[in-house]
């Protein structure tokens, strides 16, 4: 009896300090910073907004794709790792996810959160469609923005 | 399967199909009307029809920010006397494109299309002819699926939707034609597309390159024969190329007994 109240207060304490850990993680005080290149447009929502909402986004934009058909521009999944796409410091390529730089790993390493998207889909952008979607000056092309924005707010997108 | 054998049955299938379209007389009705109405175009258009050759397909309308159009079928004529034994271009450019890899008749690579040498005993008489998945329209690999997983698109496209597959590969067990197969290792990142994602423990197959045919192109394989032996196009639109084709010349389908109906044509089978 009195090992199993052990363990319930055990259980507690690690709650309360979970707890914690996660409420100063949202504050950004000490949780990750995930990188972006600003130097190529907005991103389609504010950054704590797509911390929130990005699963659902992704998750909403993959059956429309599936069943419809829906490419919004050029491939969406593809224009988020375009913009938060990390270089590697030797050889200059984009890193994939085996890497702790890459931006998903960057918060989902912390939060001890797996996702299973990158055994099927790849985790950096083809260099094709990579160079189709940024313009002359370096910055994603203004219409792609716009598809994007008028997928996440417009009738296909449907976030209501 | 036997030559002989899949010939009878050919045959008894194409009378059972008549049979069934005799049934649906206001149906078949209307597609006459439209059949005449098409008739009428082309004696219009007079000579300038025999300009049109085979190869590739028409320009394809949808944008890629666009809902499919529910609308069209896709489907495909392969004509069979352009192709040839030991042309393996359409495999190759469907390797690329969707970044799969097979060992010829290893059991357990992913193959999204492959060659098929058949040779009637009788005669002789040997012909080649590339087998991928024949988007029935009624698909058996989809009436099986425990998940919901093997799905058929409303433009007629059959696909495996990875994302809710389990990997049970009953679907295998059900296609007449072993367009599918299972994904038993992983797949190196630096080989993988991004368009066309297959990874471990999941049914792939080909998917007429969706991803090709949303932005409005035809999928890689017709694009890459070189004797345009693949004619990719709207069974729907009676005005579409492939339909003018095909009500030009006797086409068949691979097992046509078996009522799936296919949307992938070919001009001559065994």
């Amino acid at each position: 009896m009195r090992a199993l109240s052990k363990h319930i207060t055990a259980g507690l304490v690690a709650g309360v300090l979970g707890a914690f850990a996660v409420s100063a993680a949202v504050a950004g005080d000490v949780g990750p910073k995930v990188p972006v290149d600003r130097s190529k447009g907005e991103c389609v929502l504010p950054g704590d907004e797509m911390r929130r909402v990005h699963m659902d986004i992704l998750k909403h934009r993959r059956d429309a794709t599936m069943y419809q058909g829906i490419r919004g521009g050029k491939q969406a999944l593809e224009a988020c790792l375009t913009c938060h796409m990390v270089k590697d410091e030797k050889t200059g390529k984009p890193v994939t996810v085996k890497s702790e730089k890459h931006f998903c790993r960057v918060c989902h390493d912390f939060a001890a959160v797996t996702v299973d998207c990158w055994q099927c889909h790849k985790s950096v952008p083809e260099e094709a469609s990579r160079q189709a979607m940024i313009g002359p000056d370096g910055k994603m092309k203004a219409s792609m923005i716009a598809q994007l924005k008028a997928f996440v707010h417009g009738e296909h997108g449907g976030r209501k | 399967m036997s030559e002989q054998g899949a010939n009878r049955n050919a045959e008894k299938g194409r009378e059972d199909i008549h049979k069934a379209a005799s049934h649906d007389g206001m149906d078949e009705a209307r597609r006459e009307f439209l059949r005449n109405i098409a008739a009428a175009g082309v004696i219009s258009l007079g000579g300038g029809l025999t300009l049109l050759t085979m190869g590739g397909g028409e320009a394809l309308a949808k944008k890629p920010e666009e809902p499919l159009d529910p609308k069209k079928r896709w489907g495909m004529l392969i004509d069979t006397t352009k192709c040839s034994d030991g042309c393996q271009k359409c495999v190759d450019a469907c390797k690329q494109e969707n970044g799969w890899e097979a060992e010829p008749n290893s059991p357990h690579d992913v193959q999204w299309i492959r060659k098929v040498n058949v040779k009637d005993p009788a005669t002789g008489f040997m012909m080649s002819l590339p087998v991928m998945c024949q988007h029935c329209a009624n698909p058996p690999c989809v009436d099986v699926c425990p998940t919901g997983a093997s799905m058929q698109r409303a433009d007629g496209i059959v696909r495996v939707n990875m994302h809710i597959c389990i990997g049970c590969r009953y679907c295998m067990m059900a296609c007449p034609y072993k367009a599918r197969s299972f994904v038993h290792e992983d797949i190196p990142e630096e080989e993988k597309r991004f368009h066309a994602p297959m990874g471990k423990g999941c049914v792939t197959s080909c998917d007429f390159c969706a991803h090709r045919i949303d932005v409005g192109k035809i999928p890689a394989c017709a694009e890459a024969c070189p004797e345009g032996a693949m004619l990719f196009g709207d069974l729907n639109d009676p005005n579409s190329e492939l339909s003018k084709r095909l009500r030009e010349i006797p086409t068949y389908r691979i097992r046509e007994d078996l009522g799936t109906d296919n949307g992938i044509r070919y001009t001559r089978l065994p």
